[in-house]
């Protein structure tokens, strides 16, 4: 077996009086796109950081494309691009001059710098827009010359730092299309991301990070069926209306319900998605309880770092 | 595709060259791309030139007779280096809080290659600045009365004074939090810039103030430059106005003594 793109033994690191990194582990095979979850403060940037010699460890090893961060930095940086929170591009430059000075300094020639840009520039839908300065760009644009930026010369592997983070819904999709392109390509992509579903589009393998190091680990469908699924909730009007209506939530969706007595709520795994819903609202419309609110839910963030931390995301973090 | 990392040390110094040469250019594409910013940089300090020599100048007196202008001017020249510190801070401030240092940092670059870049950029920026006041300063009635060569050395003592404070700038850029922090020190440049010997004799200031004025860096290279361009100066007779040229080379070469060190420093801190 090839050793893995990414390596992390241990990383320790910490700020003053924060412990970004504790006992950090992660190995990322090659030609697979690996998504570091987590809450803000998690420590997932920190790591980045590290992978991309930006920032010395405290501790622990980390080796990418087989080159150690802290030993043979020049040639890590060499294999590697890095796009997002913090790699960003030249705002007085036009899109073009900037991908041509990364080029540049990728040690391209003059020449080869130019046309790569030129590529670059149509791939990512800114042929149009290569001459004007970025100042001008909107964040999708910015975000997608980041990107080209960040793939001057077809590196072994791409960090993405909360590459969507900031960008609205359509901006993101579009950023999504590039990377799975990537990727098709067989490009490693190390993806840092605070969004589940951005991790369930582009992620082959989802390692969950809290307090600075990996709580969980596996592909999507693995940590989805370890929280459980979609839920349905009801909340009802009455306490006193919270035995009947746990009764024929239950029998709906055919699972035990769990009930709430403070929030009068009453939920329930809706093993058929939103046919539970369905048959959940039908058995209390014909009921008579009166109920408050009825939706289908979905684990959110939150939820996920409770149920593999014990703890909330805010003070994991 | 191929890249340079550890090859032979003349490659390597090939390839640092190579990466301060794009990154010097990368400011001259900026001045390029934002023609009225760069203008308004250059013609500013002509517009004080204006000020003080007409406005003002009328109600000046130079000690031991000759024209406001001539004494002016040579004070003008280190003042529009001293401004340059703005310069170096807010690219260095801007680039750090954008982003872009990081993204520097990130590529197989000569580490070095980006703060040569930077003071080459600057040093660029200075000297067009100082042509245009040299020509602005021969348009109202100064020149230099000493010869060429005596010429030349005062436009490389200001020289020095400007790229002295290139490192100052680019520690205090990469101390500041963003580009708004930047007023700070654009408030502090005037006091340094009006306590000094550029506008007016320290003999006629009270005695401690006088005194601050007459030992400014800024004042050694005004001093000096008044000496060799032969214009008229204040004709102190203490040691700072005496070794007006000693100081205007030990001045900067304590600047960069002290701030070198530092920049270099901060820098690294960027990775701890």
């Amino acid at each position: 077996m090839s050793p893995p793109a990414v390596l992390a033994e241990e990383l320790s690191k910490s700020f003053r009086t924060v412990q970004a990194l504790d006992r950090f582990d992660l190995a990322v095979p090659a030609g697979t796109v690996c998504g570091l979850l987590g809450p803000n403060g998690a420590g997932k940037t920190t790591a980045v950081r590290i992978l991309t010699t930006l920032l010395r460890a405290d501790a622990g090893r980390a080796a990418v494309a087989g080159f150690d961060v802290a030993r043979e930095p020049t040639r890590v940086r060499a294999s590697i691009g890095l796009v997002g929170q913090h790699a960003a591009v030249d705002e007085a430059l036009t899109g073009r001059q900037n991908l041509e000075m990364f080029g540049r300094l990728h040690h391209l020639g003059r020449r080869p710098a130019r046309s790569r840009a030129s590529e670059l520039l149509e791939r990512f839908g800114l042929a149009d827009a290569a001459g004007r300065a970025v100042s001008t760009y909107s964040g999708g644009m910015r975000r997608r010359l980041d990107l080209a930026a960040g793939l001057i010369l077809a590196p072994a592997v791409l960090f993405l730092d909360e590459p969507t983070t900031g960008l609205d819904p359509a901006a993101r999709l579009d950023v999504w299309q590039a990377v799975r392109r990537l990727v098709a390509d067989g490009t490693t992509v190390l993806l840092t991301t605070q969004y589940l579903d951005e991790a369930d589009q582009l992620a082959s393998r989802v390692c969950v990070v809290a307090g600075g190091h990996v709580v969980a680990e596996g592909t999507p469908q693995q940590l989805k069926a370890r929280l459980g699924a979609d839920r349905v909730e009801a909340v009802v009007r009455r306490t006193e209306d919270l035995g009947t209506a746990s009764a024929l939530v239950g029998g709906a969706a055919a699972a035990e319900p769990e009930v709430d007595v403070a929030t009068r709520r009453v939920r329930v795994p809706a093993r058929s998605g939103v046919a539970t819903l369905a048959a959940v609202l039908e058995a209390l419309g014909r009921s008579g309880v009166e109920v408050e609110d009825v939706g289908l839910r979905r684990p959110t963030l939150d939820e996920v770092f409770v149920s593999l931390t014990g703890r909330p995301a805010q003070v994991a973090a | 595709m191929s890249t340079v990392t550890a090859a032979a040390p003349r490659a390597r110094l090939r390839w640092a060259l190579s990466d301060a040469y794009v990154i010097t250019r990368r400011d001259v594409q900026h001045w390029a791309n934002q023609p009225v910013a760069f203008a308004v940089g250059l013609l500013f300090p002509v517009l004080m030139v204006l000020m003080f020599g007409y406005v003002f100048g009328g109600a000046m007196v130079v000690p031991g007779g000759g024209s406001y202008r001539e004494f002016l001017l040579p004070g003008l020249f280190a003042l529009t280096m001293a401004f340059g510190l703005e310069v170096t801070m807010i690219s260095v401030a801007t680039d750090a809080a954008r982003g872009v240092t990081d993204r520097f940092r990130s590529l197989p670059m000569h580490p070095a290659a980006v703060v040569v870049g930077r003071s080459a950029a600057d040093m660029l920026n200075a000297a067009l600045g100082l042509a245009v006041m040299l020509g602005c300063g021969l348009l109202v009635g100064w020149e230099p009365h000493r010869g060429a060569l005596r010429a030349l050395a005062a436009v490389a003592l200001l020289l020095l004074l400007r790229w002295a404070l290139v490192w100052v700038g680019v520690y205090l850029g990469l101390l500041a939090k963003g580009p708004e922090s930047i007023v700070t020190v654009q408030i502090l440049v005037w006091p340094v810039g009006f306590l000094s010997s550029t506008f007016v004799d320290p003999s006629t200031m009270p005695g401690w103030l006088g005194a601050l004025a007459e030992w400014n860096p800024l004042s050694a290279t005004v001093a000096a430059c008044r000496e060799l361009f032969g214009n008229p100066g204040f004709g102190g007779t203490s040691f700072a106005a005496e070794h007006a040229v000693e100081l205007a080379l030990a001045w900067p070469a304590l600047l960069v003594a002290v701030f070198l060190p530092l920049s270099v420093a901060r820098f690294r801190k960027l990775s701890s």
